[in-house]
């Protein structure tokens, strides 16, 4: 796992309950993240990498899943930035 | 014995109309008062649309002194108190002015004064403030410069309770009149928080729509921050009565509730409880009941949460009412809000018109009900309810017949 993976599971750990193995399969929803939870943790990840990411809570379809979602989807902002 | 509490005036400063009466023929016209700021530079916001009162001219309603003590809040409150002390041809003469209460709800009060002066402390480096910055941003400082423009020396104080402010403002008056604690009551609700601190404030909740407000609609992608104020003036019947005044509606019933349960998230159950409330405090069984105007905000959550609240404070009876959200018109004006829903229920009876929500696309699943999408609706009002349900979990709940 490279550096951004285990920083984004570790915001993600942040955000769960408590003492939860985090799989890059869990669903946030499973990890106790609700839907506030999951902006909370959009921010957290805004403000540790320096970037911007589009989200609105109100989408029935929520972009951010799994933490595998989560994980590429800031892979892929932080990679293209550098 | 309790007094029976009738509406004898109105006003209303709004994004699609500053007047009672230009508010409800474009609430009619189905007119949206959305889109792109100008308030405010929007280079920096995620999204850029707002409800903005447009045409506001301070000068028209203030000289240059009383312009300066009043943050925009404060000016919107005092023009909408204006234009209804006016219509109700009240003068608090003989005493009547120590026995009418002054309650005006605001969500966040005077935020342009706090964003003005702030950025000039930490941005411009300023040295100092203005003497006025308190007394300008303080929440009730609204209640105080109606009070004060008005001449109203009764009970006098601010709601603060977000999104539901002004109709737990509307609420509390409601109880002093019909307990005989105040024979009048100048009462509603003000917000003005469109700037820069406050949008990106509201950006970070991930709530706002990028493109406009639905309520209900399939599609909806949240909400759009609005401003504005309404003001009603409530008396006894009696006191209404026998200065001849014109009676344009009923107050019967106040229910409000706590979820105790989420800051954002809203709860069926506590608003079951406030529209429940409302009802048995009006004496009203649900199917004496046609019209709905809905806190519909435009959120995935306050939708869907809301229609099955409806469904299960109505029964069966929640399919045949007429539904609909004026936020899909003039944005979600925070603590104005439920006064200017109060305002247009207390019209739609009269006028015997259900304003629309518009910019409906077709029906979400999760909210199955009639929420007169798009046009406005011919329909005989004779009693109907005003929803607001606040962050904080706060509810309030209006009930109103027509007189």
């Amino acid at each position: 796992m490279d550096n951004v993976a285990a920083e984004v599971i570790a915001i993600i750990a942040a955000k769960a309950r408590e003492g939860q193995k985090i799989e890059m399969t869990d669903r946030l929803a499973d990890l106790g993240i609700d839907s506030f939870g999951a902006v909370e943790m959009i921010f957290d990840l805004e403000e540790k990498f320096d970037i911007q990411i589009t989200y609105n809570s109100n989408d029935p379809k929520p972009e951010f899943e799994t933490v595998g979602d989560v994980v590429n989807a800031i892979e892929k902002v932080v990679n293209g930035k550098a | 014995m309790a007094e029976r509490v009738v509406v004898t005036a109105w006003g209303v400063v709004s994004s699609i109309g500053s007047t009672a009466a230009s508010y409800w023929a474009n609430l009619v016209r189905g007119v949206s008062g959305i889109a792109d700021a100008t308030l405010v530079p929007t280079d920096l916001l995620t999204n850029k649309i707002v409800a903005e009162v447009k045409d506001f001219d301070p000068p028209a309603h203030f000289d240059e002194r009383q312009s300066a003590m009043l943050d925009r809040v404060a000016q919107f409150a005092v023009v909408a108190a204006r234009e209804a002390i006016a219509q109700s041809g009240l003068s608090f003469e003989g005493g009547l002015s120590e026995r009418t209460a002054t309650i005006i709800g605001t969500g966040v009060g005077g935020q342009n004064t706090q964003d003005d002066n702030y950025k000039r402390l930490y941005r411009d480096n300023a040295k100092r403030l203005h003497p006025l910055t308190i007394p300008k941003l303080m929440v009730n400082a609204p209640a105080s410069q109606v009070s004060m423009d008005r001449g109203l020396r009764g009970p006098c104080f601010a709601v603060a309770s977000a999104c539901a402010s002004a109709t737990h403002a509307i609420g509390l008056a409601f109880h002093m009149v019909r307990s005989g604690a105040a024979t009048c009551a100048v009462t509603g609700g003000a917000d003005a928080c469109i700037t820069f601190g406050t949008l990106k404030g509201w950006e970070a909740m991930r709530v706002m729509a990028p493109d406009t407000c639905r309520p209900f609609s399939r599609d909806r992608k949240g909400l759009v921050l609005g401003e504005g104020a309404a003001v009603v003036v409530l008396e006894t019947e009696a006191h209404a009565r026998a200065r001849g005044a014109e009676i344009l509606g009923e107050i019967t019933g106040f229910g409000m509730s706590s979820d105790a349960y989420d800051l954002t998230t809203p709860d069926e159950s506590g608003m079951v409880r406030a529209i429940s409330g409302a009802l048995a405090d009006a004496r009203l069984d649900p199917s004496d009941v046609q019209y709905v105007n809905a806190h519909g905000t435009g959120t995935a959550a306050n939708d869907e949460t809301e229609t099955k609240a409806i469904k299960r404070a109505f029964g069966a009876h929640a399919g045949k009412l007429a539904i609909s959200s004026n936020k899909s018109m003039v944005g979600h004006a925070l603590g104005a809000a439920g006064g200017l829903e109060l305002v247009a229920t207390l019209m739609a009876m009269r006028e015997k018109i259900v304003p629309p929500t518009i910019n409906y696309l077709g029906p979400d699943p999760a909210c199955d009900l009639d929420y007169v999408p798009n046009e406005a609706r011919a329909l005989d009002v004779r009693a109907a309810i005003s929803n607001s349900f606040a962050f904080g979990g706060l509810n309030a709940v209006l009930a109103v017949k027509r007189w």
